[in-house]
């Protein structure tokens, strides 16, 4: 890295995602000056740009939220509170609104006319959500990612460093609050755009001291053709799943019975699909809802109705997942002054428990928690004065390895990286837990977690190698936390199931908590009593 | 993964450059975008969707492909999402089919549109394309 340039602002908001362009936009409404910086580019970054989601928007009418709250309840083990699932769909509700009405974007219409606003497309909603925060007066950084927190003497977030990939200059922002809005982690398992997706956030956050909660919902696995990278799995409820010599793998399903595509997969079998189940209405009718589904079967001269193609699960860990960091308030602030989390970096249990299928509820709290965040940071940092002296940064694992100058034997990131996917990718450790199994992959994670604190440092010092090496220790921390609470877990409940454990055990309707770096502690959460349900 | 950088197509608007969230692109002393990072990409087809000239054009399988180039139409997924000008955006008419909450019958098996997968005595594809 060359010379640091420093920016000031009131609010620096980390991750151009829908959280973190909300996040943008609520607290520039407020008057803030913000700051975005991405680690690719806002608008095409992340899960949500290469993709496209529901979104759990529902109507205010009580009957119809009843639905919508208990309709996950019991598949989230109960473990969802029912304030939060309120102020969620009332927020969402007043967003998606604002995004037809002053975003503009265009929602298709039903036959009476009315705008259909329940899900989006990707790339044409994060287009214009970079808009929208370009014209609120955000400075946004592109292919500039946040390597590390700065803290006054206090402790109080105020700021972070970063590096630009296209330049390779590092920078920093004085801000008087952080905002986190960096995406949960997919350990680069190939799942559509999450590529940058390595639980940034999350190590950020604990660094600063903050909490975790939920890291044993961490398993979410998603069907795509094999050797793709087309992770949409809505409509696989039309499929119809095959052994290799076309006979019908039994109790296969794209929802419910997606535990048994992964057991005939770790078996070493090979998987088909065909989806036979969608008549003409319905093919026409996907052609138009998600035409990037479309793309490896179009380009690969596949009809997918009619011809059985292989397919693959991928991890998508916390990005599917629930567990994140913990959340202290409802302004989304954590347990350190300063800084505030959003979308897939906070815990989403808060309004599903320890399951989502991805996008609907996920789409709702990156919107929801980016505005509560957005607005949070902003009072924060306009209600004291902000601190430029004595600045510290807070990154370790990856940047500033225990170890002098780097010897033989040292990791490299790529080395790493590969070693913790080793422990988190394969069905039979991660999605059919058992005790041994995680504590043998625990053991092994902990091998990687300190060769990494002693050794792991940036092959050169270009921006790119900087990030690679930091991601690498990203992934490695995320991967400690995940076992570490799902071993604490003795039970089966959401998307954590355990073999050695297969039953739910009422005595474990809590929450778990993590926290630590070098040293990780659990610790019991109590779920707070549903009101009105 | 990326495969075609048409230099005929190319602008030069660098819009690629700018917008692939993993940074694969560089410029050359032409000003044509270059794969400098290409193994940093993860088949997202975004890169495809903003280019303006319908220059770029990304294989479906993540994987590098080790044979030569194939004849393929530039511009498709651009057009499918209703991007450029003088179409209309594809999320205009996005809905989708409604889901079932269990799956529906089978249909009866129509006859194959082609014979790309020649399958042996299984009749299924033995992998994606080539």
């Amino acid at each position: 890295m060359n010379q640091q340039d420093t920016i000031r602002a009131d609010v620096l908001v980390v991750g151009g995602g829908p959280a973190g362009t909300w996040a943008a936009l609520t607290a520039a409404a407020t008057g803030a000056s913000v700051v975005l910086a991405d680690k690719g580019h806002c608008g095409s970054s992340g899960a949500t740009a290469a993709a496209g989601t529901g979104i759990w928007y529902v109507d205010p009418d009580p009957q119809a939220r009843a639905a919508a709250k208990a309709s996950r309840e019991a598949l989230g083990g109960h473990l969802a509170d029912h304030r939060w699932m309120d102020r969620v769909l009332d927020r969402t509700w007043e967003l998606v609104d604002d995004l037809s009405l002053r975003g503009r974007y265009p929602f298709p219409r039903d036959p009476a006319g009315r705008e259909v606003r329940t899900g989006v497309q990707g790339p044409e909603y994060m287009r214009r959500m970079r808009i929208r925060v370009q014209r609120a007066g955000v400075r946004i950084l592109d292919h500039a990612p946040v390597t590390e927190l700065l803290a006054d003497r206090s402790g109080t977030v105020a700021g972070a460093a970063g590096i630009r990939l296209r330049g390779g200059d590092g920078y920093r922002v004085q801000a008087g609050a952080v905002v986190l809005a960096a995406g949960g982690c997919a350990f680069r398992s190939g799942t559509l755009g999450c590529h940058p997706n390595t639980g940034d956030g999350a190590l950020l956050a604990v660094e600063a001291g903050a909490e975790l909660s939920g890291m044993e919902f961490s398993n979410a696995y998603a069907i795509a053709p094999e050797g793709t990278s087309l992770t949409k799995t809505a409509y696989y409820a039309f499929a119809t799943f095959l052994h290799a010599d076309g006979s019908v793998l039994d109790g296969a399903g794209g929802a419910r019975g997606r535990s048994v595509i992964a057991r005939a997969l770790a078996d070493g079998e090979r998987v088909y699909c065909v989806l036979d189940r969608a008549d003409d209405d319905v093919r026409a009718a996907m052609r138009l809802g998600q035409p990037n589904f479309f793309l490896p079967f179009d380009r690969l001269g596949i009809d997918p109705f009619t011809e059985p193609f292989p397919v693959t699960l991928l991890l998508e860990g916390t990005v599917r997942g629930t567990g994140g960091v913990h959340v202290t308030g409802d302004d989304c602030a954590t347990a350190v002054p300063g800084l505030y989390v959003a979308g897939d970096t906070a815990t989403r249990e808060l309004i599903c428990g320890g399951f989502t299928g991805g996008g609907s509820h996920n789409a709702a709290w990156a919107m929801s928690s980016g505005s509560w965040a957005g607005e949070g940071a902003a009072a924060f940092a306009t209600s004291r004065p902000a601190h430029r002296w004595g600045l510290r940064p807070l990154g370790g694992a990856g940047l500033r390895p225990a170890a002098g100058p780097a010897g033989p034997g040292a990791p490299g990131a790529d080395e790493v990286v590969t070693a913790v996917q080793r422990q988190v990718l394969p069905y039979d450790i991660n999605l059919f837990r058992t005790g041994a199994g995680l504590t043998a992959a625990l053991a092994e994670l902990d091998i990687v977690w300190a060769a990494v604190r002693t050794g792991l440092r940036p092959a050169s010092a270009a921006a790119r190698d900087v990030l690679r090496a930091r991601e690498a220790a990203a992934m490695t921390a995320h991967a400690r936390w995940m076992y570490t609470a799902a071993l604490a877990r003795t039970e089966s409940r959401g998307m954590h199931r355990r073999s050695d454990f297969p039953a739910t055990d009422p005595a474990q309707h809590r929450r778990l908590r993590v926290r630590g770096i070098d040293t990780i502690a659990v610790s019991p959460d109590r779920v707070r009593q549903a009101v009105g349900a | 993964m990326i495969e075609i950088v048409d230099r005929d197509r190319c602008i030069s608007c660098d819009r690629c450059v700018e917008v692939c969230p993993t940074n694969v692109f560089d410029t050359d002393d032409a000003g044509i975008p270059f794969l400098a990072r290409r193994q940093d990409c993860q088949t997202c087809f975004l890169c495809e969707a903003y280019c303006p000239a319908d220059a770029l054009f990304v294989a479906p399988r993540t994987a590098p492909r080790d044979t030569g180039p194939v004849p393929v139409r530039l511009g498709g997924y651009r057009e499918a999402i209703g991007w450029g000008r003088g179409r209309a955006p594809g999320a205009r008419s996005a809905i989708g089919p409604p889901l079932p909450a269990e799956p529906p019958p089978r249909l009866p098996a129509a006859a194959p549109r082609h014979t790309r997968c020649d399958g042996g005595s299984s009749g299924v594809c033995d992998s994606l394309g080539p």
